[in-house]
């Protein structure tokens, strides 16, 4: 039983290896984007977790700014997507201009909010 | 030596400041002339300029003080030189000839030719108030000092017209033709100009002129302030003594050369002399000598010359049975000419409105130029009194126009020795009011009176206290000190009423004040006043008390130090606790994780590569990939901003330059973003 788990498991991880790499390579530099940005507000975290939340306004920027650009960096995944019917007409150039555009916001915000 | 000057200065100031609206004020005296060798004599010899020697050398002259000589000399040398330059400022040559004028370096022929031609030229071009001052005073001094020269105006109404023209509405003058700034300052160095102007005219000025300047000068007098106690100034951005010292030299000066009188408010030239004694002695070199200047201004003047009423003491002891002095004098001290002085009323503080003495001519001492008055009424008491008093100018015999105040309130204290009568303490029951022990007193000297009481029973102390002609008298304090042996005082108040003065202490009532301390008690009456020339405080002696056991709750007595300056010693250091600052973490901590924050991005850097990124699409035409490069650029210095925005800038400097890097983007953004577009879709369509 467990046996057939596993390899129930190894047969799905490898399935989902192989329809992963037909993605377009756009998509999957954004995807790695956002793997990166996780990665980076797990660290914080576990920064925080270790030495105390003392400047709380600090912490709660980075993490906020890596959130936040792993969630824009997500929109621009689903507006340029070629295989999405909703978003057929829209230019992948302007999305990523809008992309480009709310980063900028977020990151001013952020910054401000750094102390 | 000037700090300790100056500590002196400031409580003669404080004590005239103290004055109320009755009071008296002391014509220029001893104390100025040594207070004037403190200020205007410099530490090191000299003047540190031409302005300070002048004001330094007038008010010594004016006080009748003789000058050092080496200083004179020395301030001499400096004039000597500036006159003998052509290029001396108009200021500068004013205040040389000033002070020739004082010490007389230069005289006779010796005219100094340079300075004339620049002070005439100055008058030809001026066009502001102080340059017309400057070089028309300059004139007129030369002409004062220097014989065998012709100095006159040559066009001396257009000279007029156009000092005229600066003046205001409303009395004030501008400094300007350009600058709507008006001050009475201005006004003051207006009217010596205009004199000069009139004393160098070759013939006479327009008399329609003169008019209009006297009906100027009545509608300064119309900005006038007063303070209650009758005193006049006038004020403005340069302080009220520089102020009104400008205005009364300026008056002085138009009055003296002008031939026509000149008719000023009495009242008001009383009140600014008024003003300039009530301002005490100043140990500011610039305000004394506008004080002593503008006094000797009004000491001699065409218009009026006001006479100041002082005494030498306001106090009358009706046991030395001493005359009231008063005296009668100019502003600077001098003698006043012939007058009477007559006392008209001398209301006292109690009784409202009715006068002990009326209409009491005071005698004159030719001697010692004072007016006394010997004799008081018999029913003259002690107390506080304000005399009025009004002084009658022998009209006939003067020559310059004297003025003086029509009242002059002066508070008056009388003082004599009030005599105590039936004096007692005694010991009474409560309850019946019988008395059990009573000891007759005799308040002027100490006595060792022994009583004892317990809390059922009632101390009680009284006196009368009468004045010389009879009267009740109400002492301001009178207080009754009981002392225990372990220190600790209280202090009771006697009251005085209808016909004597009582006290009864119910010790039943005062058990929880007393502390419940029983023992011997010192027995202590202190009686005092003003107008008591024989106050005293006397030990009675003591009373034993006997009070009940002190219960749980009731105050203890209050730890009375062994030394009573220990109150004075320094207290104990405050410790501040501030908010202790939040732990920090180790540096190597963060240092570590610095480093595996950077861990992520190289891992996205490296899948990049491997999956074969490239910049392939990156236009090669010139205009597109120039606006991709300031597109990438653009982004960077965004980036960039905000690096520094964190480092150091604020907030506001950031959204400014952030608005114009975003505006930029914007354009190079669309360039390049349409581009990419087009291409992408000639490919497609392709």
């Amino acid at each position: 039983m467990v046996k057939s788990t596993s390899k129930d498991a190894q047969d799905l991880f490898r399935s989902l290896h192989s329809a992963y790499s037909a993605t377009p390579t756009n998509l999957k530099i954004i995807d790695m984007y956002v793997v990166f940005a996780v990665f980076t507000a797990l660290i914080q975290v576990a920064y925080m977790a270790l030495v105390g939340s003392f400047p709380f306004n600090s912490f709660l920027s980075g993490v906020l700014s890596c959130v936040g650009t792993a969630v824009l960096a997500v929109c621009l995944r689903i507006q340029v997507n070629k295989e999405n019917k909703e978003f057929k007409d829209l230019a992948p150039e302007l999305a990523f201009a809008d992309f480009v555009l709310c980063n900028l916001v977020l990151h001013l915000v952020i910054i401000n909010f750094l102390g | 030596m000037m700090e300790r000057g100056l500590v002196r200065f400031l409580f003669l100031i404080l004590a005239v400041a103290i004055c109320g609206a009755a009071s008296v004020f002391q014509p220029i005296s001893d104390s100025h002339r040594s207070a004037a060798l403190d200020v205007f004599v410099p530490v090191d010899g000299s003047y540190k300029s031409l302005e300070e020697a002048y004001e330094a050398l007038k008010t010594l002259e004016i006080l009748g003080i003789d000058k050092k000589s080496d200083l004179s000399s020395a301030t001499c040398e400096n004039v000597v030189k500036v006159l003998a330059l052509s290029s001396s400022t108009l200021k500068d040559a004013l205040y040389a000839l000033s002070l020739n004028g004082i010490l007389k370096c230069k005289s006779g022929e010796d005219v100094p030719k340079d300075i004339v031609s620049k002070l005439q030229t100055g008058v030809k071009d001026a066009k502001l108030l102080l340059d017309f001052y400057y070089s028309v005073r300059g004139l007129v001094l030369v002409k004062e000092q220097f014989s065998g020269t012709d100095i006159s105006l040559g066009d001396a109404e257009a000279v007029f017209r156009s000092i005229k023209a600066l003046s205001q509405s409303d009395g004030k003058w501008r400094y300007s033709p350009n600058n709507p700034e008006s001050s009475t300052f201005a006004a003051g160095l207006a009217f010596e100009t205009l004199a000069g102007v009139i004393s160098l005219a070759p013939s006479e000025i327009d008399h329609s002129l003169i008019q209009t300047l006297k009906t100027g000068i009545t509608k300064l007098f119309d900005s006038i302030q007063k303070y209650d106690d009758g005193t006049f100034y006038f004020d403005e951005s340069e302080g009220p003594i520089s102020t009104t010292a400008s205005v009364i030299r300026g008056l002085k000066s138009f009055a003296a050369s002008e031939s026509t009188g000149l008719n000023l408010p009495g009242e008001k030239i009383v009140g600014l002399a008024k003003f300039f004694l009530g301002v005490g002695i100043r140990g500011d070199a610039k305000d004394f000598f506008n004080q002593i200047d503008a006094l000797a201004c009004l000491e001699d003047n065409r218009f009026s010359v006001p006479l100041i009423l002082s005494l030498p003491s306001s106090v009358i002891s009706l046991t030395k049975k001493e005359p009231l002095k008063v005296k009668v004098s100019t502003v600077l001290g001098s003698k006043a000419p012939a007058l009477s002085v007559k006392l008209a009323q001398a209301l006292s503080s109690g009784s409202k409105g009715s006068s002990v003495i009326n209409n009491q001519e005071l005698k004159f001492d030719a001697e010692s130029a004072t007016y006394f008055l010997e004799s008081f009424p018999k029913n003259f008491d002690v107390g506080k009194y304000t005399f009025v008093f009004e002084i009658l100018l022998d009209e006939s015999a003067n020559e310059k126009a004297y003025i003086t105040e029509a009242q002059t309130k002066v508070p008056i204290a009388a003082t004599g020795a009030i005599t105590i009568e039936n004096a007692e303490i005694a010991v009474l029951d409560s309850d019946v009011g019988s008395v059990e022990s009573q000891k007759k007193l005799d308040l002027t000297k100490d006595e060792a009176v022994s009583l004892s009481a317990n809390h059922l029973q009632k101390l009680r102390l009284s006196f009368q206290l009468t004045t010389p002609i009879g009267h009740v008298f109400k002492p301001h304090q009178a207080f009754l000190k009981l002392k225990h042996e372990s220190q600790v005082e209280h202090i009771f108040l006697v009251k005085t009423s209808g016909k004597k003065s009582e006290l009864v202490l119910d010790f039943l009532g005062l058990v929880e004040k007393l502390y419940y301390l029983s023992g011997k008690y010192e027995i202590q009456l202190t009686i005092g006043d003003a107008s008591m020339e024989n106050s005293l405080l006397s030990n009675i002696g003591h009373i034993e008390l006997d009070l009940p056991e002190r219960p749980e709750k009731a105050a203890r007595p209050p730890l009375q130090p062994t030394d009573p300056y220990s109150r004075y010693v320094p207290k104990a250091e405050i410790s501040h606790i501030f908010r202790v600052p939040e732990k920090l973490p180790a540096k190597q901590i963060s240092l570590v994780f610095l480093g595996l924050i950077v861990l992520p991005f190289i891992g996205f850097l490296i899948g990049l590569t491997r999956l074969g990124v490239n910049i392939k699409s990156f236009p090669s035409s010139v205009g597109a990939a120039t606006s991709a490069l300031l597109f990438h650029g653009g982004i960077g210095a965004v980036l960039l901003l905000y690096v520094l925005f964190w480092v150091k800038l604020d907030l506001f400097t950031t959204l400014k330059a952030l608005s114009l890097l975003g505006v930029f983007l914007l354009f190079v953004g669309h360039r390049t973003l349409s581009h990419l577009a087009a291409t992408s879709n000639k490919l497609k369509s392709a």
